[in-house]
């Protein structure tokens, strides 16, 4: 079985799975065990294939006899895709053996036969958009996944909240795709110079070499469009409103890897199709990073819904990925190719360690909603007690997104920061600007996000429960647990040997920018990662786990060695005496000096109001994105105020009608005979 | 050669003049009158033309106008009046000096539009284009001022006179296939009118097409 069979193969199964549902629909629980275990099936071939084209460095393409008249289907597996089929299947493998446990709550209460369909169709979406090698079947299979992601959304589609973040996501999708529609127009076009449909595959487009011009437009609405996808600030409102309302196995992909396939299009279109550019796009591009990351872990800690948080914390980390993709666009302009790999491969790395580590998160999410019925981390507390699996496995997810050693988010922050700290002075002031302001802003964001993990953690999972009765609350069953246990697994296997990973990945820079640094990175072997030069900066995942479970070790025989170490007591209540749980430090207090500080950053409606018997204290807050106000509030106005103008023209009266239509024959007559 | 086309220019002109009279024609059976002597004229320069050409498939158009637009359209429209007992007085949105004003301007407007055609053409009814273009938007100007449903049926199908003659006039008429299929969709057009008369009708209590505006979604 070759790479391309293999992958093939994977779409073919999740193609006959959609065809066998029909059996399985008035037995909804078998469904769900077929369905999402021939699901996980496709997936592991998708990552066998992509491993494999990766590793052996696969550059087919094949041209399939099916689409429109003249316009077949164009594939290609190339290292590029193949790791992006890789990060796609390698979650959505972990996903659906968690989703087996998940979705099983929903049998009895509502139909999940839509919900298994369109998962299907999501996933063949994903694969076959890192798959095209042509505008056209990149476009379907891009709306396609836009799609099926908007039916999966609106599941639960009797909650006004839903429908309206459905429609949000649709509108935001669209808008983009038509952008990336526009720009694959102008390469085909510039590629055949206007004359013809033939310049939509991406081999002409790679072989043409585009005006100033057209390549800075194609470039900036293809940015547009697929950081409408991504969820880069000021486009990212869809985000916040769709992953919470979805279901959690749906937004751990949504989040996990449907973003990526944005990603992948920008890598796509600068790096291979367009292939040459000025410095500016890259300034561009890291501009947009650097504010997408520092807004979004501002906007994460803000939140009190978990799923919420989450979903701004994705904001960060694709402004992370984007910071490394800028970098690398602006070394390649000034021919500094080494570099420029540095950068391309932390931002690889990031979108595979962020694949895993949020996937875990959102699962971890899902399981807490699962038991708790509660999104809103006010009301929750204490779980680490009742659940203690999905506990330790959410803190894993935790310290891999903190960028904390030796789970993996660390090692891909490191590099995108080596990245900042090796380059050199470049030959613009604004860059020799931007970059130190860059490399202080990524720790700021670093830090930040290591304040919104440790709120997510503690006041999810320690303290006491602060919901007004305490429900019963049961850890959940073994398939979710599995599925993240996996997760959690491959965080830790990535943070502790990068080497290998950078070694595996190592062949995406070497073809699209034209150097490596396995070579240097892997200079003393796979125990100590060294990215370009071992004197500046190294780091060994290995000695740090060693060291880590020897200090973990140690406190266990010291806290265990003897029984009487541990005591349990009542709170010590400072000699107040009712303290209930909710006095517990929360999560709005918790973020509170940082609304402070960044305050103006956020529109916040604050009010403490006294009412109800024995003088009690209201205390509201409402914390928004400004960006509602700034950008989305006015075109929104704009739009209905000229809609209700346009709208005078239907008068309802036929003569009105034939008036317009008479008076516009005449005009044509008159000015166009 | 030269008296058939003389012939059709006499036609075209009494074609034009009936459009005319549709515009200023204020009881609905004048209309249906007018209506008809338009599609006789129709038919027999159709006919003369056929005959000038030698294309003898104009002989069938001929026939089915005749038959299609003298006879069995007005008479399903006389049968519709009847049983509808639609007001013998049809209003009009504007007075009929300014209408003819417009329909002057637009008989100009057409012969300005279709000259270069006339130096360029060789055929004999190349005159009568202009004729034919006046016709259509005259039809349609017809539909514009007045608000009876009935009479707006009879200027689409005075519209599709016009049309009919701009073929025969400018190309010696569409291909036999084509005519048949046009035919037939202005019959099955008038069946489906009648219908919807009759749905207006049930539903507004009234064939007056300001009715409709109530139609409108309210802002």
């Amino acid at each position: 079985m070759s790479q391309f069979e293999s992958v093939l193969f994977s779409i073919i199964l999740l193609l006959s799975t959609l065809a066998i549902i029909p059996l399985f629909i008035r037995r909804q629980k078998l469904l769900i065990y077929v369905t999402f275990s021939l699901t996980g099936i496709s997936s592991i071939f998708a990552v066998l294939g992509g491993l494999w084209t990766v590793s052996g460095r696969v550059n087919q393409s094949i041209i399939l006899p099916i689409g429109l008249p003249d316009l077949p289907i164009h594939l290609r597996l190339d290292p590029l895709s193949g790791f992006f089929l890789t990060v796609i299947g390698l979650l959505s493998f972990f996903v659906s053996i968690y989703s087996i446990g998940y979705i099983k709550a929903f049998v009895g209460k509502r139909s999940v036969t839509h919900l298994v369909i369109f998962y299907c169709i999501f996933l063949m979406g994903m694969f076959s958009v890192v798959l095209s090698d042509d505008a056209f079947s990149f476009l379907i299979s891009w709306e396609v996944m836009a799609a099926a992601s908007y039916f999966l959304v609106m599941f639960e589609d009797e909650r006004t909240e839903n429908r309206r973040a459905g429609f949000l996501y649709l509108v935001v999708a669209h808008v983009g795709a038509i952008a990336i529609l526009l720009s694959f127009g102008i390469m085909a076009g510039a590629a055949t110079g206007f004359k013809g449909f033939s310049g939509y595959t991406f081999d002409a487009m790679r072989q043409t070499e585009f005006s100033v011009g057209w390549a800075a437009a194609a470039f900036l609405l293809a940015f547009f469009g697929f950081a409408a996808k991504a969820g880069v600030i000021p486009l990212h409102i869809w985000l916040p409103e769709a992953h919470p309302v979805a279901p959690s196995n749906v937004s751990a992909l949504m989040s996990g890897v449907m973003l990526k396939t944005a990603i992948y299009g920008i890598i796509r279109v600068t790096f291979d199709l367009i292939g040459d550019f000025p410095w500016w796009w890259g300034a561009v591009v890291l501009i947009f990073g650097l504010i997408t990351a520092l807004m979004g872990i501002l906007y994460a800690i803000m939140q009190q819904d978990i799923k919420r948080l989450l979903a701004y914390s994705s904001v960060e980390n694709i402004g992370v990925i984007l910071i490394g993709i800028g970098l690398a666009m602006i070394f390649t302009s000034f021919e500094m190719p080494l570099l420029s790999a540095l950068a391309l491969t932390a931002a690889l790395y990031h979108t595979l360690n962020h694949a895993m580590f949020k996937g875990l998160l959102f699962m971890g999410a899902g399981a807490v909603l699962h038991a708790t019925k509660e999104r809103n981390m006010e009301k929750m507390g204490g779980l680490i007690h009742k659940m203690p699996w999905t506990a330790a496995l959410f803190l894993v997810g935790c310290v891999s997104i903190s960028a904390l050693p030796p789970f993996n988010g660390f090692v891909s922050e490191w590099l995108t920061f080596q990245a900042f700290l090796l380059s050199p002075s470049l030959p613009s002031p604004l860059l020799n600007l931007l970059i130190p302001l860059g490399a202080t802003l990524v720790a700021l964001t670093a830090a930040l996000a290591a304040a919104c993990f440790v709120k997510a953690f503690g006041v999810t999972f320690l303290g006491h429960w602060r919901g007004h009765h305490s429900p019963h609350i049961h850890e959940v069953d073994w398939f979710m647990r599995s599925g993240m246990i996996l997760t959690a697994i491959s965080c830790l296997v990535l943070g502790v040997a990068p080497t290998l990973v950078i070694n595996w990945i190592d062949v995406l820079p070497e073809q699209l920018i034209g150097d490596r640094i396995a070579a240097s990175a892997g200079e003393f072997g796979w125990l100590w990662l060294t990215p370009i030069a071992h004197e500046r900066a190294s780091y060994s995942g290995p000695i740090v786990l060693i060291v880590v479970l020897a200090v973990l070790l140690l406190a266990y025989i010291l806290l265990h060695v003897r029984k009487s170490a541990i005591h349990r007591a009542p709170l010590w209540d400072c000699g107040f005496e009712k303290v209930t749980n909710r006095m517990q430090y929360n999560a709005t207090s918790f973020s509170m000096p940082i609304r402070r500080i960044f305050g103006f950053l956020f529109s916040i409606k604050e009010q403490v109001l006294k009412g109800g018997k024995g003088g009690t204290l209201h205390y509201h807050l409402k914390v928004r994105d400004r960006f509602w106000g700034w950008l989305y509030m006015p075109v929104a106005d704009i739009s209905f105020y000229v809609a209700r103008k346009i709208g005078r023209l239907q008068q309802g009266r036929i003569q009105a009608y034939l008036i317009y239509s008479f008076i516009t024959i005449i005009v044509l007559l008159v000015f166009f005979r | 050669m030269n008296l058939a086309a003389q012939i059709n220019s006499i036609l075209a002109a009494l074609i034009l003049l009936t459009a005319f009279g549709l515009l200023v024609q204020r009881r609905i059976y004048g209309l249906l009158h007018l209506f008809a002597w338009q599609g006789l004229f129709l038919s027999i320069s159709t006919a003369v033309v056929g005959y000038t050409a030698g294309a003898h498939h104009l002989y069938i158009s001929s026939v089915l106008t005749l038959l299609l637009k003298v006879l069995l359209l007005p008479y399903i429209l006389y049968v519709l009046i009847h049983r509808l007992q639609i007001h013998k007085d049809v209003e009009t949105m504007l007075n009929v000096p300014t209408t003819m004003l417009i329909g002057i301007a637009l008989v100009i407007f057409s012969y300005h539009l279709t000259s270069p055609i006339r130096e360029l053409s060789t055929l004999v009814t190349r005159s009568t284009l202009a004729v034919a273009l006046a016709t259509v938007m005259l039809g349609l100007l017809m539909m514009i001022t007045r608000r009876n449903a009935v009479t707006q049926i009879i200027g689409f199908l005075a519209m599709e006179n016009g049309l009919f003659f701009a073929a025969t006039s400018a190309t010696y008429g569409m291909p036999l296939v084509v005519e048949l299929g046009v035919a037939l969709d202005i019959l099955i057009a008038a069946f489906i009118f009648g219908i919807f008369f009759f749905h207006i009708r049930t539903t507004f209590d009234s064939l007056d097409v300001e009715q409709m505006n109530r139609l409108k979604e309210e802002d």
